[in-house]
C-alpha cells in the first residue's frame, strides 16, 4: 500500500507539472485553434530565467523564500513577454492563413528559441538550486513524499483555482470565452479580439515558466532542450483530456501522470512511453474528442 | 608544413623501395620483420597511422640499441582499410613475407576476418585498438593479444567492484536504452548471473530526458537493491542519485565513464558524494608516455593520434616477447607474452590466458568532496 502511495504521488508530480504546460496548450488552442509547438520552450526559458535570477540573487545574499518568489515573479514575466512577442511576431500575420502555416510556424519558432537558448547560454546541463525548504512535519515522510512536491501540488491547485475565476467571472474571461466561441461574432460585439488572444499567450506562458521554475527546483538541473520533451507530453494530455477544455488538459495530465507512474512501477519502464501512448489510442478510440473534450462539431 | 609532407611522402617512397628491394633479393634474413596492418588511407586513417608512427619510433629506439637477438627490427606496414574483406588480404600478404609478429589490426571488424590466417600459419597478433569482447573471449585465437580493455571491461569491473569490495548481495541494473549504456548493463547482468554470489533483482531501460524518475527509483528501494549499476550518460545519473538521497536511500550508485565526468558533480553536488564510476586509467603522468610523446612532436611535428600509447605499449611487449623468447617461434613468444612483464607507456604489463593485457584500461573512481578520486 505505501508502494501505491509513492507512485500514486510520483506520478501526481508529474502529471501537476504536465497541467502546468497543458493549460497553454489548451487555452490556446481553445481560442485560436493553434497547437503552440513553441510552448515547451516557453517553460524552459522560464526555467532559465528563474537560474539567471537566483544567481544574481543569492549573490546579495537574500532569504531563499524571497529569492524563489522574486525568481519566480521574473520567470513568468519573461517568459510571458517571450509567448506574447511570439504570437504577434510568428502568428499573428498567419491568422487568416491555411492552419498548416502557423503550425509550421510554431515547430519553427520552437527551434528558434531553443538553438538561442543553446547559443546563448550552453549545451550543458546546469545545477538548479533547491529553494524550497524541508518542512518539518515531512520529515517522518521524506521518503515517500518531499515538501518540493507538496509545493508543486498546492501551487497547480492555486493556478487552477484562479485560472477558472479568471474564465468564469471576469469580464476578459468572458471575452474569452467569447472569441473561442466564434471569433467574428466576438468582434462585431466589440470585443478586441487580439488582445484577448494576446493575453491567452501571457497567461499560458507564465503558468508554464510557474511550472519550469518548480520542476527545476524539484529535479535540480535544466538544460536547453529540457522544454521538447515536456512539452510534447503535456502535448499528449491536453489531447488525451479534450483540447480546448481546462479541465480537461488537467485531468489528462494527473490520468497520463499515473499512467507512466504505475506502469513503471508495476510493469516496467521500458515500455513507459510506449504504455502512456497507447492509452491515449485507447481513449481516442472511444472518446475520439478526449476525456472531458466538446462532442459538439467542428465550427470550421 | 607542405614541404615536412614532401619529405614524409619521399622517406616513405624511399622506404617501400627499401623493403621491395630487401624482400626480393633475400637480404630479410638478417633482420626481424613485424607487419603492421591497419588502415592506413580512406576515412578511417585517422585511426590507423598513429600506430604506424608508433611502431617507427619504437623500431628506431630498438634497433639504435643493437635490435632484437643482434638482429634489427623491419617494419612492414600493410593497409587494410578498415575493411573485413581487404583484411584477409594483407594477412595472406603478410604472412607470405614471413612476419615474425603482426602490430595490428586496428578495427575490431578487420581484426576478426584475419586473424583465423594468422592462426593457421602460427603468428602473434596484438592489436593497439580491436575492443571487441569475442575476440579474446571466445578462445578462438589464442595467437591474439591486445593492449586496449574490451568492451565489457568497464560492466567487468563495475561488478567485481560490487561483489568483492561493497560485498552487496542484491543488485538493480540500469540503463538508458541507448548502444552505449544497454550494451554496458547487458555485460553486467551476465556476469552477474554467471558469477550467482548477487542477485539482479532489476534490470530496466529508463527513458532519457523524461521529467523526473521517482517511479524507477521507489521501485529500487521497493526490489530492496543494495547497489544500482547504471549504464549511461551523466544527465540521467544526476537526477536518479539525486531523487534516491532525497529520499533518504543509501544505495551504492556505480556507473561508467559516460558518469566519470565532472558537470555529473556539478549538478548533483552534495548528492554526488561517495558515487562509483569506471573510467580509463590516467596514464599521462607515466614517464614513458611523456617520453613517447615528446619523441612523436619531435619527429613528426605533432601530438600523436588515437591509440598511439596503446600501439607503442603493443610493439614493445611484442618486441621484448621476441628477446624473452629467445627466437620468433610461436610457443616460446606466446609463454613469454603471457609470463613476462613488460614496461611500457600503459605501466608494467603482461598477458592473461585469453589474451588481454592485465592492468591495462579502466580504474575505479569515487566521488569525494566534490573530486573524482581513483580507488587503489
Amino acid at each position: 500500500m505505501d508502494y501505491f502511495m509513492e507512485l500514486f504521488l510520483g506520478g501526481l508530480t508529474r502529471g501537476s507539472i504536465y497541467a502546468l504546460i497543458a493549460l497553454g496548450y489548451t487555452m490556446v488552442y481553445g481560442i485560436i485553434e493553434l497547437i503552440n509547438f513553441a510552448h515547451g520552450e516557453i517553460y524552459m526559458i522560464g526555467a532559465f530565467t528563474a537560474l539567471i535570477t537566483i544567481s544574481v540573487l543569492t549573490m546579495l545574499g537574500l532569504n531563499k523564500i524571497a529569492i524563489l518568489l522574486i525568481a519566480a515573479v521574473a520567470a513568468i514575466i519573461y517568459s510571458s513577454a517571450y509567448g506574447y512577442t511570439a504570437e504577434k511576431v510568428a502568428y499573428k500575420p498567419l491568422r487568416s492563413a491555411p492552419r498548416l502555416s502557423p503550425l509550421i510556424s510554431a515547430i519553427g519558432v520552437s527551434l528558434f528559441l531553443q538553438n538561442y537558448v543553446l547559443l546563448a547560454q550552453t549545451s550543458d546541463f546546469l545545477p538548479f538550486p533547491n529553494l524550497i525548504p524541508q518542512f518539518k512535519f515531512l520529515k517522518a515522510y521524506g521518503g515517500i513524499v518531499q515538501s518540493s512536491e507538496i509545493v508543486i501540488y498546492v501551487t497547480t491547485a492555486i493556478v487552477l483555482v484562479i485560472l477558472t475565476f479568471l474564465i468564469k467571472f471576469t469580464k476578459l474571461g468572458k471575452a474569452m470565452r467569447a472569441t473561442a466561441q466564434d471569433r467574428d461574432m466576438a468582434m462585431l460585439v466589440g470585443v478586441n479580439v487580439d488582445r484577448v488572444i494576446s493575453f491567452t499567450f501571457v497567461v499560458g506562458s507564465a503558468t508554464a515558466a510557474l511550472g519550469g521554475v518548480l520542476i527545476a527546483s524539484h529535479i535540480g538541473q535544466i538544460n536547453f532542450y529540457i522544454g521538447f520533451i515536456a512539452g510534447i507530453k503535456a502535448f499528449v494530455a491536453a489531447v488525451l483530456g479534450g483540447i480546448g477544455s481546462m479541465p480537461g488538459a488537467v485531468l489528462g495530465s494527473l490520468v497520463l501522470g499515473w499512467t507512466e507512474s504505475f506502469f513503471t512501477g508495476y510493469i516496467s519502464s521500458d515500455y513507459e512511453d510506449v504504455f502512456a501512448f497507447l492509452f491515449l489510442v485507447l481513449i481516442l478510440i472511444f472518446r475520439p474528442s478526449g476525456i472531458l473534450g466538446r462532442t459538439d462539431t467542428d465550427k470550421v | 608544413m607542405k614541404k615536412g609532407m614532401r619529405m614524409f611522402l619521399l622517406t616513405a617512397i624511399i622506404g617501400l623501395f627499401a623493403v621491395f628491394t630487401l624482400a626480393g633479393s633475400g637480404l630479410a634474413a638478417g633482420t626481424i620483420k613485424i607487419g603492421v596492418a591497419g588502415p592506413h588511407s580512406g576515412d578511417l586513417a585517422s585511426y590507423g597511422l598513429p600506430t604506424v608512427n608508433a611502431a617507427k619510433l619504437v623500431a628506431k629506439d630498438i634497433n639504435a640499441k643493437g635490435g632484437v637477438l643482434g638482429k634489427k627490427v623491419e617494419l612492414i606496414v600493410e593497409d587494410d582499410v578498415c575493411k573485413p574483406e581487404v583484411a584477409t588480404n594483407t594477412a595472406t600478404k603478410l604472412v607470405g613475407d614471413h612476419v615474425a609478429a603482426v602490430l595490428g589490426h586496428i578495427c575490431s571488424g578487420a581484426t576478426k576476418a584475419a586473424l583465423g590466417i594468422y592462426k593457421e600459419a602460427h603468428i602473434v597478433v596484438m592489436s593497439p585498438s580491436a575492443t571487441n569482447p569475442a575476440l579474446t573471449q571466445s578462445g578462438d585465437y589464442p595467437n591474439f593479444f591486445r593492449t586496449i580493455a574490451s568492451d565489457d571491461a568497464q560492466a567487468k569491473l563495475e561488478v567485481e567492484f560490487a561483489l568483492n569490495k561493497l560485498k552487496v548481495k542484491k543488485i538493480a541494473v540500469l540503463h538508458d536504452k541507448g548502444d552505449y549504456g544497454k550494451g554496458l548493463a547487458e555485460y553486467a547482468r551476465s556476469f552477474l548471473k554467471k558469477d550467482k554470489r548477487a542477485q539482479v533483482v532489476l534490470f530496466e531501460g529508463i527513458t532519457p530526458g523524461a521529467v523526473d524518475y521517482s517511479a524507477i527509483v521507489q521501485k529500487i528501494k521497493r526490489k530492496g537493491a543494495e547497489a544500482v549499476i547504471f549504464g549511461g550518460y551523466h544527465p540521467e545519473a544526476s537526477k536518479i542519485v539525486t531523487q534516491m538521497r532525497k529520499k533518504g536511500m543509501k544505495t551504492y550508485f556505480i556507473s561508467d565513464d559516460g558518469v566519470k565526468d565532472d558537470t555529473f558533480i556539478k549538478v548533483a553536488k552534495q548528492f554526488a558524494e561517495g558515487v562509483y564510476a569506471t573510467g580509463p586509467k590516467d596514464v599521462s603522468k607515466n614517464p614513458m608516455t611523456v617520453k613517447a610523446r615528446a619523441e612523436h612532436k619531435k619527429v613528426y611535428g605533432s601530438d600523436p593520434g588515437a591509440f598511439f600509447e596503446n600501439a607503442y605499449a603493443a610493439m614493445l611487449a611484442l618486441c621484448n616477447a621476441i628477446q624473452k623468447a629467445g627466437s620468433t617461434k610461436y610457443d616460446a613468444m606466446v609463454k613469454a607474452l603471457r609470463t613476462d612483464y613488460v614496461d611500457t607507456p600503459l605501466g608494467k604489463i603482461r598477458f592473461d590466458k585469453r589474451g588481454d593485457a592485465t592492468g591495462v584500461g579502466f580504474a575505479i573512481y569515487q566521488v569525494q568532496h566534490g573530486k573524482y578520486v581513483e580507488l587503489k
